[in-house]
């Protein structure tokens, strides 16, 4: 069975800056991975190289055994990786409907699907669909709500809504609990597993160890752009370049 | 109808057709400030076809709002590589370097103009502009346009979840292109008579002010914003020749309360809830 993300050799420098030096590691299907390392580490710069928001230097990337490296950074999706960013991205003058919609675009793009006056039909089944995927996750009563107006948790959690209707089955997840209370927290987890669940592979940037604690089978540790430490989180914190890099600064982690 | 109000009806379809065509390009977040270029392109076109091929102008205006969009697809391609303010320049650059070139074609009368054989109505024109707002009102209800707005509010996303952003602003500044060359050819027809000076930069201008005053959230804004800067003049008639004082006093004051345009999807939304609650 390929995994769901292979990285291997992967280089990425700005400005003579290594952000990322030789890094390999792999994401099983079904696997669900944390990428953890103090600030600076490198998390986000994979994240944009997969998602190829950035181009890589060198190396190679896979998705569900898709060579994606040199892939446009729009037909990504069609290998079915989705990424979350740390501010989320979801467009604030549309409603969580319309967001939605546009996660759904990667299957509706032909030019019959795209002139297709949907929005004169109020039960057109994209909105079905939505709507649907919006009442599974218990975020129903939000429909019609322009974004902007939402709860920060709510937020966080559509915009996994969007990522699923958009075919992910490999979801990037950049700090996803960074400033949620708890009870949103415990939401989010709930949203997070049922998604697992339904086989999709997770790979979370995270810095909450409780949070990776709780859903995360694996651990991939950076430091300066390099690999330091891999496996489960109970044994790479025991490691002592962990320690020192990251978790032995915060024993309470 | 009196020859007034017919003659104030035409020039407000005229209005409401040109600000659909900056209209779809600014849904994806992309200014054409050259717009009349493309009605001039549209407006020779179709009078050229009429006076020297003898066709019939159903035929003519359609066939110069192709060639017109099919300019702005191919200038389309380099010209929204740039962004923001230099996209702006180089829309504004090219709608006079069209205007020009015209003003230099003698084939089509040069700077004499041309006068032009076939005559539009002013019903021809009404229906005309009807026509261009009911297939505005139906794009707005597509994914296209909801990838418009999607593109606009953030690229970097729209391309991960697959959108084709340069596609995207490329073929709506090319319909916009075509809208412009209808408005053109319909305006050729309609006044028997084209003269490159009237494609100006000031119509450009004002065709975005009309967009950007009534709002580029909603499909309504170009046409509300179109009707405002044609009727209201009219209406400020009375008051002589203060009436452009009180007129920009007007625009300045509603530009301050509404930035966003007359127009704005939360002002829909209200209704819609007023109207939920009653």
């Amino acid at each position: 069975m390929s995994a769901a993300l292979a990285i291997s050799g992967l280089s990425k420098s700005f400005a003579g800056v290594r952000a990322i030096r030789d890094l390999s590691f792999t994401v099983p299907k079904g696997v669900t991975t944390a990428l953890i390392g103090p600030n600076g580490a490198g998390k986000t710069t994979v994240f944009n190289l997969v998602s190829g928001v950035y181009g890589v230097d060198a190396g190679r990337i896979e998705v569900n055994g898709q060579d994606v490296t040199h892939m446009p950074s729009r037909k990504r999706i069609s290998t079915g990786v989705a990424r979350s960013f740390q501010n989320i991205r979801l467009m604030p003058h549309l409603s969580v409907l319309e967001n939605l919609l546009v996660g759904q675009h990667v299957r509706a793009s032909s030019l019959g699907a795209l002139l297709t006056p949907y929005r004169l039909f109020p039960n057109h089944r994209w909105k079905r669909e939505a709507r649907a995927a919006l009442e599974e996750s218990g975020l129903g009563r939000w429909a019609d709500e322009m974004v902007s107006a939402l709860p920060y948790g709510v937020r966080k959690r559509i915009d996994l809504v969007r990522a699923t209707l958009a075919g992910a089955s490999l979801l990037m997840l950049d700090e996803p609990a960074a400033g949620l209370n708890p009870s949103e927290t415990n939401a989010l987890r709930d949203h997070l597993k049922a998604l697992m669940a339904k086989g999709v592979t997770l790979l979370v940037v995270e810095h909450d160890m409780h949070f990776v604690d709780s859903i995360c089978e694996n651990v991939v540790v950076l430091n300066f752009g390099e690999k330091i430490a891999e496996g489960p989180l109970s044994r790479v914190r025991q490691e002592k370049l962990v320690r020192e890099a990251y978790i032995g600064t915060d024993e309470e982690a | 109808m009196s020859g007034y109000l017919t003659g104030v009806l035409v020039v407000l379809a005229f209005n409401v057709i040109a600000a659909y065509a900056v209209y779809l390009p600014l849904a994806a977040g992309q200014l054409n400030l050259g717009i009349a270029g493309f009605m001039a392109i549209g407006a020779y076109a179709s009078a050229f076809l009429t006076n020297e091929y003898m066709w019939p102008m159903w035929a003519a205006i359609p066939l110069g709002a192709a060639l017109a969009g099919l300019v702005g697809l191919l200038i389309g391609v380099p010209v929204l590589r740039t962004h923001g303010i230099y996209l702006a320049m180089a829309t504004f650059a090219l709608g006079q370097v069209i205007s020009a070139i015209f003003l230099n074609l003698e084939v089509v009368g040069g700077a004499a103009g041309y006068p032009v054989t076939d005559y539009a109505g002013p019903y021809v024109v009404y229906a005309a502009a009807a026509g261009v707002v009911v297939l505005m009102l139906l794009v707005s209800r597509t994914r296209f346009a909801l990838c418009l707005t999607a593109v606009k509010s953030d690229a970097t996303v729209a391309d991960l979840l697959g959108v084709s952003v340069r596609g995207m602003k490329v073929a709506a500044f090319a319909l916009g292109a075509a809208v412009a060359g209808f408005g053109g050819g319909l305006y050729a027809h309609h006044y028997s008579f084209v003269e490159a000076q009237h494609f100006n930069v000031l119509l450009s201008v004002f065709t975005v002010l009309y967009v950007l005053f009534g709002g580029t959230q909603t499909v309504w804004g170009p046409l509300v914003g179109a009707a405002f800067f044609t009727l209201v003049p009219e209406l400020l008639r009375a008051s002589d020749q203060w009436r452009y004082a009180l007129f920009a006093v007007f625009i300045i004051l509603f530009m301050a309360v509404r930035p966003q345009g007359l127009v704005t999807s939360s002002l829909f939304r209200l209704f819609r809830r007023k109207a939920e609650a009653a």
